[in-house]
């Protein structure tokens, strides 16, 4: 056994005493903290299986933003965990347990009993590059052989953002989402709500670029624009906007729409919808990542921020 | 046993963890980090079987890799929706039971919709 | 390495481009509607509408005309690498029936969700998400990729489940948030399905992996987690605890999507998983197992939905029954061979589905007009409402006897070819389980008739306007369910028998007569409350002889309500889940 797979069962025993912990722990708070961990050790599991954009993605949008929310849900319902609720009784818990332990089993069989050589797509992937001139396969399988998955993965966030919207109260409509932060001006947070988010704005944009031929994308990058955003609000030192401003809404269907509109095109004076001319493939992708870059990061960061609680008027 | 033999047992027993949560926890916040820990098992999944696939120029089948990208991706949203409901619910009664008293078979539902 | 992929279906077909318009007309309504806001919202949704009703025609039509399934190559990739579109018959039927249901409730709905000068947060949701609801479900009529499938199947529930709570009450965010959480579940055993299938096959396209399937245990655990995911969205037995209460406390127009729309998409892809991707791997056992779930949701659903007070309710359990109605296709298309074959049971099973899909957007709508009407939905509280609101009492009358399966309707269709799928195969049981499912239809549709058609001394006063136009959208759909054996479905579904010229004769008066007896003792025996038609003196005597009946009748009733309201638990519910995938799983293994 080589000192890597050592690493990579010590890893994983760690990575499912976190997960265990998570699930069994009394109290709300500690299990969202070991979720936030255990977020973070599965991106160091995906470095180890050689797929960075995923390690980047879960270390961003999974272990990173999904934390945040998590956490900030698990401090504003304190008081719901406080009160006791009806755990299932013991025949409940041992049959969870008994059934729980029978399906890992059947997975772990399915896992041991997978062909080898294990059928792959990598090779036509990597073939059929040409058409896009993009070096990153992954950016090459999203943006162009299952571009549609991608667009219908946009639909999917902006409904989200109506879904969450929709619960507002009546009275405030179109106003501003979540509490207004205050923090103290000459506290850490506010100092790195200053000091973060030039460094952070740039090295989102750097991670959008490079995901044309190295590992990165729109995903990745506006996930770590949309935090920058996220601290500032949450030092104060911005607000969220109101939600019925034609802007904010232009550039949350900006994404999903240039997606779409290019894809016409495609369907109108290309070969087929969503198919690329081969010698204009690389600047159509990467404007299309553009706009999914803004709407990305403007969701997830209105996805954080929740349903409007404050009427526009400031 | 290989390392990405190691990762898959690891993402079934992710898997059972995630069941065992979701069943048992009555709170549905636990519920929500439940799902989420079942998600990442069925992605690290995606991940062993990208990782079997790779053949030289990719260390992992890209294809998987897509699916598992645009997989977190809508578990996020799902998570934000649910606790936006949640939180929802906690504003509007103070709690965050999900049962009502009564079965939901018994049509005691004062109020009509 | 892979294997060269099949000549057939790799290239997009003329057509074909229509596939590509019915997903992205309904999506860019949804993006303009979200940019523009106010009063646009409508103005958009009024235009999007027709446009896609008319793409759903051209389709229809197209189809009929051409002897193949219309394919497209997204991309101008064929799979495995890239994404294709593909419709045939029985996604034409359910795109046309789709585009119908949709247009009538976009015409119900005006009245209740009108925009205003400053934007409302009702209208705006509703019109935005029923375009959404529109467009996933399109997405998963003509999707050929399993991923595809899974990526739709989470947008159609992000749509609808904002619509369960669109009033913003406690009850309906707790059915809001059971369920969500529910399907997510549900989507989350389909994605671990799609991955293994993946890891064994290099491909997730629909046609491909009917090449390739076999019957390895790694791909019926596959098979079983899928199936097992579907069926917790779309609310089978013993996974139903998210419906009634979802769908009863939706607003009227949003009820009419959930339960005639919403509900079949994962049916539909539990269709296509079981009778294109994978027909030779479930097995005897299995197809059993998914028609005895069926049957005990008929008996379930219908029992307790005569033990109902609120129509809502009554209508939200009748969709229970009737989604176990939809599952006694599968065993029914079991042949000898030891393959689901796609013929009499498949077209009756879709026939099912369209139909009721119609008929029960209609009740959803007419009780909605009932309700605004009243301010009430006691069924109890009914008599009298037929003189006042005629128009209503007259759709629902409708929608429920299409939903009855009086000829001419969908409904009635389907069942004979069930029933004719079941003496070729010789499963006499599935035929007894049918006929006591038309019975027990038409028990509760009798029940709230017999209590709407009942003269009642006290004067009804109005407490909502009625508006004509909504209950003639409720009736042009019921219409449309209670002709629907007259449309002639020979290019898109197999309907082997001239079906028109037994409509009128004495066999179907017979065949009229034995259900609607059945069903109107069953009403009297199994509902709590007192009938109206027995109360009148003239049946006292009938009365004293069928009380002991009727109390023996009501304490199975109590039984079944208990026994839900166990099953209805998050624990039981959840517990039962993984039961079921492991059934199935053991089932397929077994019958390998």
């Amino acid at each position: 056994m080589s000192v890597a797979t050592a690493f990579e069962i010590v890893l994983a025993a760690v990575v499912l005493g976190l997960g265990t912990w998570t699930i069994v722990v009394r109290e709300t708070f500690s299990a969202t903290v070991g979720f936030v961990a255990y977020g973070l050790l599965v991106a160091l599991i995906w470095v180890r299986l050689d797929a960075v954009d995923v390690a980047l993605t879960e270390a961003a949008i999974g272990g990173g933003l999904g934390g945040v929310l998590l956490l900030g849900a698990a401090a504003r319902l304190w008081d719901a965990d406080l009160m006791a609720m009806e755990a299932p009784g013991e025949v409940a818990r041992a049959s969870a347990a008994a059934l729980s332990v029978l399906t890992a089993a059947a997975l772990a069989g399915a896992v041991l009993l997978l062909p080898d050589p294990a059928p792959t797509l990598a090779p036509a992937a990597v073939a059929n590059a040409w058409a896009t001139s993009l070096s990153n396969p992954v950016t090459n399988v999203l943006m162009a052989f299952r571009a549609m998955d991608t667009m219908l993965e946009k639909v999917v966030l902006l409904l989200a953002i109506i879904g969450v919207w929709s619960l507002a109260p009546d009275s405030a409509w179109g106003g501003r989402p979540g509490p207004r932060h205050q923090a103290d001006p000459r506290g850490v947070l506010a100092f790195l709500a200053r000091l973060l988010p030039p460094v952070g704005i740039v090295v989102g944009i750097y991670i959008l670029w490079t995901g044309a031929d190295h590992p990165g994308g729109a995903f990745q990058g506006g996930a770590i624009v949309a935090s920058m955003w996220l601290l500032a609000i949450m030092a104060g030192l911005a607000d969220t906007p109101p939600v019925s401003r034609r802007s904010v809404r232009f550039i949350l269907a900006a994404g999903p729409g240039l997606f779409l509109v290019v894809g016409l095109a495609g369907l109108l004076f290309g070969a087929a919808f969503l198919s690329y001319p081969p010698a204009q493939a690389k600047p159509l992708i990467l404007g299309i990542e553009v706009a999914m870059t803004l709407t990305i990061a403007a969701t997830l960061g209105l996805l954080l921020a929740g349903a409007p609680e404050r009427s526009a008027e400031p | 046993m290989s390392g990405v033999t190691v990762f898959g047992l690891c993402a079934a027993a992710a898997v059972g963890l995630g069941f065992y949560g979701l069943i048992t926890n009555p709170q549905p916040l636990r519920k929500i980090i439940a799902f989420n820990l079942l998600g990442s098992g069925v992605f690290l999944l995606f991940g062993v079987v990208g990782r079997r696939g790779a053949v030289a120029g990719t260390g992992n089948d890209p294809v998987p890799q897509a699916l598992v990208i645009t997989g977190v991706v809508v578990a996020f949203s799902a998570t934000a929706l649910a606790i936006a409901l949640l939180l929802r619910l906690f504003q509007t009664t103070g709690s965050t039971k999900l049962s009502n008293r009564t079965s939901p078979g018994d049509g005691s539902d004062p109020a009509g919709g | 390495m892979l294997p060269p992929a099949p000549a057939l279906d790799a290239t997009t077909t003329p057509s074909g481009f229509l596939l590509v318009l019915s997903i992205v007309v309904p999506v860019m309504g949804v993006l303009l509607a979200f940019v523009l806001g106010n009063r646009y919202v409508r103005s958009v949704a009024c235009a999007v509408i027709p446009l896609g009703l008319a793409i759903a025609v051209t389709i229809l039509v197209a189809l009929s005309q051409s002897k193949s399934p219309l394919v497209y190559l997204l991309g101008a990739w064929p799979p495995p690498l890239g994404v294709a579109l593909r419709a045939d018959g029985l996604s034409a039927a359910m795109l046309a029936a789709t585009a119908v249901v949709i247009c009538a409730v976009a015409v119900y709905a005006d009245a209740d969700f009108s925009v205003t000068a400053t934007e409302i947060r009702a209208p705006f949701t509703f019109w935005i998400l029923l375009l959404a609801v529109w467009g996933a479900l399109n997405t998963i009529l003509v999707g050929g990729d399993l991923f595809t499938l899974y990526v739709a199947l989470e947008l159609l529930t992000f749509a609808a489940v904002p619509l369960v709570s669109l009033d913003g009450r406690p009850e309906t965010l707790r059915a809001a948030i059971r369920y969500l959480l529910f399907a997510l579940v549900g989507s989350v055993l389909y994605l671990l399905g799609t991955a293994i299938l993946y890891g064994l096959y290099g491909t997730l396209d629909i046609v491909l992996l009917s090449h390739w399937i076999g019957a390895e245990p790694t791909s019926l655990v596959a098979a079983a987690l899928m199936t097992t995911g579907l069926l917790a969205k779309t609310a089978l037995f013993p996974l139903h605890l998210w419906l009634p209460p979802a769908h009863a406390g939706a607003p009227a127009a949003a009820s009419a999507i959930l339960s005639g729309l919403v509900v079949k998409g994962s049916f539909f892809v539990i269709v296509r998983l079981w009778f294109q991707v994978m027909p030779g791997l479930p097995g005897f056992g299995a197809t059993q197992l998914l028609g005895a779930l069926g049957a005990a949701a008929i008996v379930f659903g219908s029992v307790l939905a005569l033990r109902q007070e609120r129509l809502k309710l009554l209508i939200a359990y009748s969709t229970l029954a009737q989604i176990g109605y939809l599952f006694l296709m599968f065993p029914l298309a079991f042949d000898a061979s030891g393959y689901l074959e796609s013929g009499d049971a498949l077209a009756g099973g879709l026939l099912q589905a369209v139909s009721h899909a119609t008929a029960k957007a209609a009740m959803f709508m007419a009780a909605g007009s009932i309700y605004a009407g009243l301010g009430h939905d006691r069924i109890t509280g009914l008599h009298g409402v037929a003189r006042v609101l005629p128009l209503s009492v007259l759709a629902f009358a409708f929608a429920g006897i299409a939903l009855m399966g009086v000829q001419p309707s969908g409904a009635s269709l389907a069942k004979d070819l069930l029933l004719q799928a079941a003496t070729k195969t010789g499963q006499w049981w599935w035929a007894v389980v049918l006929q006591t499912g038309g019975m027990l239809t038409t028990a509760y549709v009798v029940l709230v008739l017999a209590h709407a058609l009942a003269s009642s001394d006290k004067s009804i006063a109005l407490t909502g306007p009625a508006p004509r136009l909504r209950d003639m959208a409720a009736l042009v759909l019921a219409l449309c369910s209670l002709l629907l054996g007259f449309v002639p479905w020979e290019p898109l579904l197999s309907v082997p028998y001239d079906s028109t010229s037994s409509f009128f004769g004495p066999g179907a008066l017979a065949k009229l007569l034995l259900p609607v007896l059945g069903g109107v003792m069953l009403a009297i025996l199994l509902s709590p409350w007192p009938d109206p038609l027995v109360s009148s003196a003239r049946w006292k005597v009938a009365t004293r002889v069928l009380d002991p009946f009727r109390r023996t009748c009501c304490a199975f009733g109590g039984l079944v309500q208990r026994g839900n309201g166990v099953l209805c638990q998050w624990p039981a519910a959840s517990i039962s889940l993984l039961m079921l995938a492991l059934l199935f799983g053991a089932l397929m293994l077994v019958a390998a």
